[in-house]
């Protein structure tokens, strides 16, 4: 499939986890001076958000993420995410870093489907960063290294042909193929049916390029047109009447991609009945692979990009919860169905001198940043090779 | 549409179609082009079936009402790579003296016994030259005569010579007429010669080359895109039926490359073309529409009336096929869809 779609995937998802994890954090916002020393404030929020975007934008794991490759496992991609929400003083349980992963995939899932045209999939992602950007207007740095990334996707996708554009969204409908978690803003904006599957309309304006369906032309052998029929399509298509801009500014057009979580709409998946078929389901992670080396080293490289904060002294982690009540997160752990258990990849520090030294070279690679941090402990972070599958 | 057997009857007029007995599939249909291929075999009262799914494709027989008989999954061959491969397309291909089922790849080029139960070929694409920002796979499947023709990602469609029987398969010639990658490959019997026939092979940036096989393949027409995939192509009386990423079909006639109909036809990209003798076209925006072509006895020139829309809700259709040679029942497949739907007229 396409060796140009992890940049995409990951941006979107990136994004996406943004929207959410920034809702909640609203949601669960109590006033700086009303606030107990373990509740969330507005500070805490923009410092989460930003931590987040300063480690997802770092230049080297974006380096990395833009070079031609396949679509790592779903397994590997669910670790990156699952490492990065925990990239500031934000702790996650297992269930709502669940829960987190459904929302921000089913939404991506969603927003391929409904591109009308596969270019504009960079539109969406383009969306992302607009909204990306407006979650950290107070940091100069950060902002720089978002717009790097723009001149990078542009500079990539510019250049790619209508087929290959193609190939890039059958490689990300591969990515989610059979995952139809059901999403409660989604069934309640009738976006989703209630068997998970997506509604397609098909009425609205056409993609940028196409005619609205309804004509046939009739050409003669000199190739003047003789004739002109209509016909019944059985849609309800207008044509489209601005194309989104692919510019560092501008207007999109495409809603796909912006923010459609607000502090008054809770978020929440449905379990039960997700995956009735269960044959259909890609076999991929269950048996294990020892090719997946490769991919955990590429996952380990990327990883020694991610300075991971560890709670310490005075200040203690800051829990967030997706779920309405910790007894609801508990439950849903526990009912959580076999087959849509996520099998993160387990990350150890071990022994091992050559795995360290490869990984300890990136890290020392790695600039300062201008923001003070709390004090990391290297020696404990450092990310070797994981245990063989 | 493959048959074994000769063309049936033509149908007038206006139709209309019911859904009728869905097949079961063990796994989803991939959001692929041309993802459904039907072989009929009307001797022996069977219709068989192959989706890709992803790594593995299915193919599976039913009786005529639908009732799935056996399946059997077919994977890509291991080679060298990370991740597991994926096929891009499974076609039978119909020859003068045997059957044979070809599946394309990511890693190669697979042929197999109809049935699917023996590889009798394999084999595995050249990368040595692709830039490494070039996915690299075959795509594109189509019998010639005796020939089976196989396109690929660098444009290039290699000609196999298939003997009557046995594993004797060998790459007899790389045609070269395409820069982009290879979408979809048609042929038809030559008209007025025996043994020969015509193919039309089409790319990403949407040309088309019309060629004549042979010991040597000729090129006979080209047709020049425009910037947009011709995603699926037939051939038929010497009629070129392309669809296009923008929605479109055109007809072309096949000798001179003359465009003779432009259909705005769809509101996504087409996804899959079935001509014979009724058009068939599907695409990502949930529709399938039937066509009646005809030539016009003025001019001969080819006219076109639709005759039928088919909404599939809230499918991203990726699979459409006429299942009998009238063209009075057609099946399709769906991104994520776990069944093979089928239609029949009423």
């Amino acid at each position: 499939m396409s060796v140009r779609t992890l940049p995409l995937l990951f941006l979107n998802l990136g994004g996406e986890m943004l929207y959410i994890l920034d809702q909640r954090l609203r949601a669960q916002n109590i006033p700086g001076d009303k606030a107990r020393k373990d509740e969330w404030t507005e500070v805490d929020r923009k410092r989460v958000l930003n931590d987040i975007i300063m480690t997802m934008f770092n230049r080297k794991f974006m380096e990395e993420l833009f070079k031609p490759q396949e679509l790592y496992s779903k397994k590997a991609l669910r670790t990156i995410y699952d490492r990065l929400a925990h990239a500031s003083i934000m702790r996650l349980n297992q269930a709502s870093m669940d829960k987190l992963y459904d929302l921000m995939t089913m939404a991506f899932k969603y927003q391929v489907l409904l591109c009308p045209r596969p270019k504009d999939v960079l539109l969406v992602t383009f969306n992302h960063l607009d909204a990306i950007k407006g979650f950290i207007q107070d940091s100069p740095t950060i902002l720089h290294q978002v717009d790097e990334t723009f001149r990078q996707l542009t500079e990539v996708y510019g250049a790619i042909s209508a087929g290959e554009f193609q190939l890039i969204r059958q490689t990300l409908l591969l990515f989610f193929q059979d995952l139809h978690i059901r999403v409660s803003i989604f069934l309640k904006d009738r976006v989703q049916n209630s068997n998970g599957r997506f509604v397609l309309p098909v009425s609205g304006p056409v993609p940028w390029g196409t005619e609205v369906p309804g004509l046939i032309r009739m050409f003669n052998s000199k190739g003047e047109e003789v004739k002109k029929i209509e016909f019944k399509h059985g849609g309800n298509y207008v044509t489209a009447h601005k194309e989104g801009s692919f510019e560092l500014y501008g207007d999109r057009v495409l809603k796909l991609g912006t923010n459609m979580y607000s502090v008054s709409r809770p978020v929440e998946t449905h379990m039960s009945g997700a995956s009735k078929n269960l044959a259909s389901r890609t076999q991929e992670s269950i048996a294990p692979n020892p090719l997946a080396k490769e991919e955990l080293n590429f996952l380990a490289r990327l990883m020694g990009g991610m300075e991971i904060k560890k709670p310490s002294g005075p200040e203690p982690g800051f829990r967030l919860n997706l779920f309405t009540t910790d007894e609801e997160e508990e439950h849903a752990a526990l009912s959580r169905p076999e087959e849509l258990s996520y099998e993160v990849i387990n990350i150890q520090a071990t022994q091992d001198q050559q795995q360290n030294e490869e990984l300890a070279r990136i890290m020392g690679e790695l600039q300062i940043t201008e923001q003070p941090r709390q004090s990391t402990t290297k020696g404990d972070d450092l990310l070797a090779m994981m245990d063989e599958l | 549409m493959v048959a074994a057997d000769s063309e049936g009857p033509k149908d007038p007029g206006i139709r209309m179609f019911r859904r009728e007995r869905s097949i079961p599939l063990q796994g989803s249909a991939a959001a692929l082009c041309n993802n459904l291929s039907v072989l009929q075999l009307p001797a022996r009262n069977l219709t068989l079936f192959g989706v890709v799914h992803g790594p593995s494709a299915q193919v599976l027989s039913a009786a005529p009402d639908g009732v799935p008989l056996a399946q059997r999954q077919l994977h890509v061959k291991e080679g060298a790579g990370v991740s597991a491969p994926h096929i891009t397309q499974v076609h039978w291909c119909v020859l003068p003296f045997r059957v044979l089922l070809v599946l394309t790849s990511h890693r190669g080029i697979q042929m197999y016994e109809s049935d699917g139960s023996i590889m009798v070929y394999w084999h595995a694409l050249d990368s040595g030259d692709a830039p490494s920002v070039q996915a690299v796979f075959a795509r594109g499947i189509a019998a010639s005569g005796h020939f089976i023709c196989v396109g690929t990602w660098s444009g290039r469609v290699l000609v196999f010579d298939i003997p009557a029987k046995g594993p004797n398969i060998v790459l007899s010639e790389e045609l070269a007429g395409h820069q982009t990658p290879i979408t979809d490959i048609a042929t038809e019997p030559a008209q007025g010669q025996d043994g020969v026939a015509d193919m039309v092979t089409a790319d990403d940036s949407g040309s088309l080359c019309v060629w004549r096989s042979g010991p040597e393949f000729t090129l006979l027409t080209r047709i020049p895109g425009f910037g947009v995939p011709c995603s699926s192509v037939q051939l038929w009386q010497g009629i070129v039926a392309a669809g296009y990423g923008n929605g479109q079909v055109h007809l072309y006639e096949a000798t001179t490359g003359t465009l003779n109909i432009q259909i705005n036809a769809h509101a996504r990209a087409i996804c899959a073309l079935n001509l014979a003798p009724e058009l068939l076209s599907a695409a990502e925006d949930t529709f399938v529409h039937i066509w009646k072509l005809s030539r016009s006895p003025q001019n001969g020139c080819i006219e076109v009336e639709h005759c039928h829309s088919e909404c599939v809700s809230d499918t991203q259709v990726c699979g459409a096929q006429f299942c009998d040679p009238s063209g009075s029942s057609f099946a399709v497949t769906g991104y994520d869809l776990t069944e093979i739907l089928r239609f029949g007229s009423v």
